[in-house]
């Protein structure tokens, strides 16, 4: 029999498509359903937040800061925030660093919750998504009655916080936290241990633990490969020591460690650990002022840092060069999503069309904060 | 792990190249490398017993100063959970680094966004395009002295 | 019924073309409010209120309205398209899924046409719609509409095999290919419907376990012909866009969604005629007035109406699988076990 002659296939997925998660594209060449090899594109988003930077003084960075990844603004403020009082040598008041603390994790709990919810819209079902957005909701709710807005928020400011919190805030975090308990099993009942779910991301996109390093993989993706690796207990910032939580890892319970079920598991734990800091912190938030470290002037002194902190993606850094002027001379932002993206070419090769959307889902990305 | 460790054995590992540690200025201390000397000395980093700097977080070019460009390396180490800052400074008119892309894999994204929105040429990275910036623009939007240009395939761009 | 029809209008040709236009009219209210159910249906599950503004909170004008603004919708052609192809494709589907709708025994009065070889037809006219799936996902000129179409193929192909093999076992018990003939051996009451080993002595009961097993398979199966979820891989909006759908727009696209709808009661119809009864009520003769040739209609709208709810309910719960894993299920689970249950039956009728 004579050999039939075929071609591979070059399919883009994206800009536009539903599971690219923003305007992605990738470029994948098939064989059949196969996948030989994925090119990503990026940058369809890029708004120049870092030649922006350069015309801005320090605190009007940080409503870019909210804009970089769009779904976790609190945790890129205390980023950038952190960075900067570093560099200024700013000691902020108690107060301070428990709100900051607890709007980082209801912060994590919404960014989590957006993640699974769409991953499981990813393997086809849409119900787990609108129950994740629905609890979302509440934490957004939470964010609005503190700072009135929902998404972007420009709340931690460089010294302190642009509002103190509302006086009933305690008592709805609380109810919050009540609510939100049951709300795990329901999901694990719901997807997490589906039979068919389990099927579609157990042993698929393996990332074992050298390569995760190597490649720069951070947060739950690094976790999700058996790595005990979190900067709230390894490289502590703010108050995070005087807490007591886990850090979940993947353990490969239903197929090998660093699978995309382990990294979905991994942010199913970390909401449980997310909502045990709140529980221990919202009690204990000591009476202040929280704005009596604002400086005048936010001018620091020439010289350099780098800050790191855990956002729910991973570690996002800002690298912010200072020339002892108003405005910043560098601000580069080490974005979780960009270095896990990066990973996606090594985790998709010989799998499928299916498993690529679900591999991308599991690296849990954001546009907004890989272009800039 | 402090700066002056790490750079007292680096300078018993490599005779030259291997800048003074600077330290008086806050906050975080570097060391400024050598160009040509880069991808040896991150290798030795990585690799060395007593360092062993397996994560890079971040790879940032930036518009030094009149002249030149530098390449900022910020590596942690997560055996022995210390951290780094390597720089090199390298000259506008010959803006050539070589990659670490083959040391940490991390690198490769990296290098090409400072290649990108910079202008830093990295020596024998495997795949160095635009990442940001459509691959037909011109110019490295990062550097201070960048001008937005009129058009850009006939479209207006400022707006 | 055909006998009354021939006597009104004194002519077999009016009467030929008069008996399907009951059918025809419950095929299109069927599409139309399935589309409404599931949209309640799932808001339902979803803790949402659902369509709530056309009709008032039932949204039960929503259809008609969604109706009318499809029909206005321009009819996309995409470059470089094979055009006439192209605009066949959704009646191919359509027309496929309707004919299957001809032998579909409504009640002891009515079936469109009552084939000797009903079964059997509703196998090979149904597969027409495989074509047009294919027709579709070429003539778009789309690589996701090909891979859509593709899989289609491939899936509803290999799951012919396992709804013909449990369907096989009714055919064994039953004797007959013609559906109005199960629902008529089925009478007598729950206990004789096939599903409990249809009408017989007491050695029915070790069928039993093989015929539920049998209508599961059915029943899975024809999920899969009618491209629902867990098996809506020719579709799957996080893969491949809506596959073979994804060009069309306007009332090309209301074709595809009528056809699939449609196929859903079509299918379900069949695991009812075969395992459930069809027309029969539970309740057999016992309770005369429910047992009426117009009763009958309600029984079996009524049970195919809740396989429709089953097949939206699973469609709401369950993610999707993969297209080796559907295959692997097909071929490495479904036909076995309904090859183990063919046998069974057989080894009993031959005893």
């Amino acid at each position: 029999m004579a050999e039939i002659r075929t071609e591979d296939m070059v399919l883009n997925m994206g800009p536009q498509h539903p599971s690219t998660h923003g305007v992605l594209r990738l470029q994948l060449t098939l064989e059949g359903e196969i996948v030989i090899d994925v090119k990503p594109y990026i940058g369809y988003l890029h708004r120049c937040f870092e030649k922006h930077t350069e015309a801005m003084t320090y605190p009007q960075v940080i409503p870019y800061a909210d804009r970089m990844d769009y779904v976790n603004a609190m945790s890129n403020e205390l980023s950038y925030v952190i960075a900067v009082e570093k560099l200024m040598g700013i000691e902020v008041p108690e107060r301070v660093e428990y709100i900051r603390v607890i709007m980082s994790e209801l912060q994590r709990l919404a960014s989590h919750l957006l993640a699974i919810g769409t991953y499981g819209n990813d393997a086809g079902a849409f119900t787990p998504f609108l129950y994740c957005m629905a609890t979302r909701e509440r934490v957004l709710e939470l964010f609005e009655i503190t700072c009135g807005a929902r998404l972007l928020y420009n709340y931690f400011w460089v010294g302190g916080l642009s509002h103190d919190i509302p006086v009933n805030f305690q008592k709805k975090v609380k109810e919050f936290v009540e609510f939100f308990k049951p709300k795990v099993s329901e999901l694990n009942n719901l997807l997490s241990f589906n039979k068919i779910f389990i099927e579609r991301t157990a042993n698929i996109g393996i990332l074992p633990a050298d390569y995760a390093i190597n490649a720069g993989a951070a947060g739950p993706v690094l976790r999700g490969s058996g790595i005990k690796f979190d900067l709230r207990k390894n490289d502590p910032y703010s108050i995070y020591p005087k807490f007591d939580f886990d850090i979940p890892v993947g353990q490969g319970l239903k197929g090998t460690v660093g699978d995309n079920w382990d990294r979905y598991m991994v942010r199913i734990h970390e909401m449980e650990e997310s909502i045990k800091i709140i529980e221990q912190a919202i009690d204990n938030i000591p009476e202040g002022d929280v704005q009596s470290q604002i400086p005048k002037r936010v001018k620091p002194p020439v010289g350099e840092v780098y800050a790191r902190t855990e956002t729910p993606k991973g570690e996002l850094g800002y690298y912010i060069i200072s020339d002892g002027s108003l405005n910043p001379y560098r601000v580069k932002a080490r974005s979780p999503s960009f270095c896990n993206l990066s990973l996606i070419r090594a985790l998709s090769k010989g799998y499928m069309i299916a498993d690529v959307v679900m591999t991308l889902g599991s690296l849990d990305i954001v546009l907004g904060c890989i272009d800039r | 792990m402090d700066i002056k460790e790490i750079y007292n054995i680096l300078k018993l590992a490599f005779e030259e190249g291997i800048g003074e540690p600077v330290t008086d200025k806050p906050v975080d201390p570097y060391m400024i490398i050598d160009a040509k000397n880069i991808n040896a000395v991150c290798l030795f980093l990585r690799d060395e017993e007593r360092l062993q700097f397996d994560y890079l977080n971040c790879l940032s070019g930036v518009d030094y100063d009149k002249d030149n460009l530098a390449v900022v390396y910020h590596l942690s180490s997560f055996a022995l959970n210390h951290k780094l800052v390597l720089k090199t400074v390298v000259p506008k008119t010959d803006p050539n680094v070589p990659t670490v892309s083959d040391v940490w894999a991390a690198a490769d994204w990296h290098e090409r966004e400072a290649y990108d929105l910079i202008g830093v040429i990295f020596e024998n990275h495997p795949d160095l395009r635009r990442i940001l910036c459509p691959e037909d623009w011109e110019g490295h939007s990062l550097r201070k002295d960048y001008k937005v240009p009129e058009f850009y395939n006939g479209m207006k761009v400022p707006y | 019924m055909d006998k009354f029809l021939l006597d009104i209008f004194g002519s077999e040709l009016i009467k030929d073309l008069i008996i399907p236009v009951p059918l025809f009219a419950f095929v299109i209210v069927f599409a139309l409010y399935a589309v409404l159910a599931e949209r309640k249906v799932s808001a339902f599950m979803q803790n949402r209120p659902g369509p709530n503004r056309a009709g008032g909170r039932t949204g039960i004008l929503q259809p008609i309205v969604d109706a009318i603004k499809l029909l206005q919708k321009e009819m996309v052609l995409p470059e470089r398209a094979d055009k006439w192809l192209y605009w066949m494709a959704p009646f191919v589907v359509f027309t496929g899924t309707l004919l299957g709708f001809a032998i579909i025994p409504f009640s002891s009065i009515y079936v469109g046409v009552d084939l000797n070889i009903g079964l059997f037809y509703f196998f090979a006219i149904t597969s027409i719609s495989v074509v047009g799936m294919l027709i579709g996902g070429w003539s778009s000129n789309n690589k996701y509409s090909l891979y859509g179409s593709m899989r289609s193929v491939a899936q509803i192909v290999s799951y012919e095999i396992p709804t013909a093999l449990a369907a096989l076992n009714i055919v064994m018990l039953a004797g007959t290919l013609s559906m109005q003939k199960f629902c008529e051996l089925q009478a007598g009451g729950i206990q004789n419907w096939f599903i409990f080993g249809g009408p017989g002595g007491l050695s029915k009961v070790i069928l039993i376990p093989f015929l539920v097993i049998a209508a599961l398979i059915l029943f899975i199966s024809t999920l899969a012909e009618a491209n629902r979820t867990p098996f809506d891989l020719v579709e799957a909006d996080s893969e491949i866009v809506a596959g073979v759908h994804l060009e069309y727009a306007g009332m090309q696209m209301v074709m595809f969604l009528f056809a699939e709808y449609a196929q859903m009661f079509a299918v379900s119809g069949i695991v009812v005629t075969l395992f459930l009864g069809g027309w029969q009520s539970p309740f057999g003769n016992a309770i005369p007035v429910l047992n009426t040739p117009w009763m009958q209609f309600a029984w079996f709208i009524g049970k195919g109406l809740f396989f429709v709810f089953v097949q939206i309910w699973l469609r709401w719960t369950l993610p999707r699988l993969r297209v080796d894993q559907l295959m692997q299920l097909c071929w490495k689970y479904l036909i076995p076990i309904a090859l183990v249950c063919v046998f069974a039956v057989g080894l009993y009728l031959v005893l």
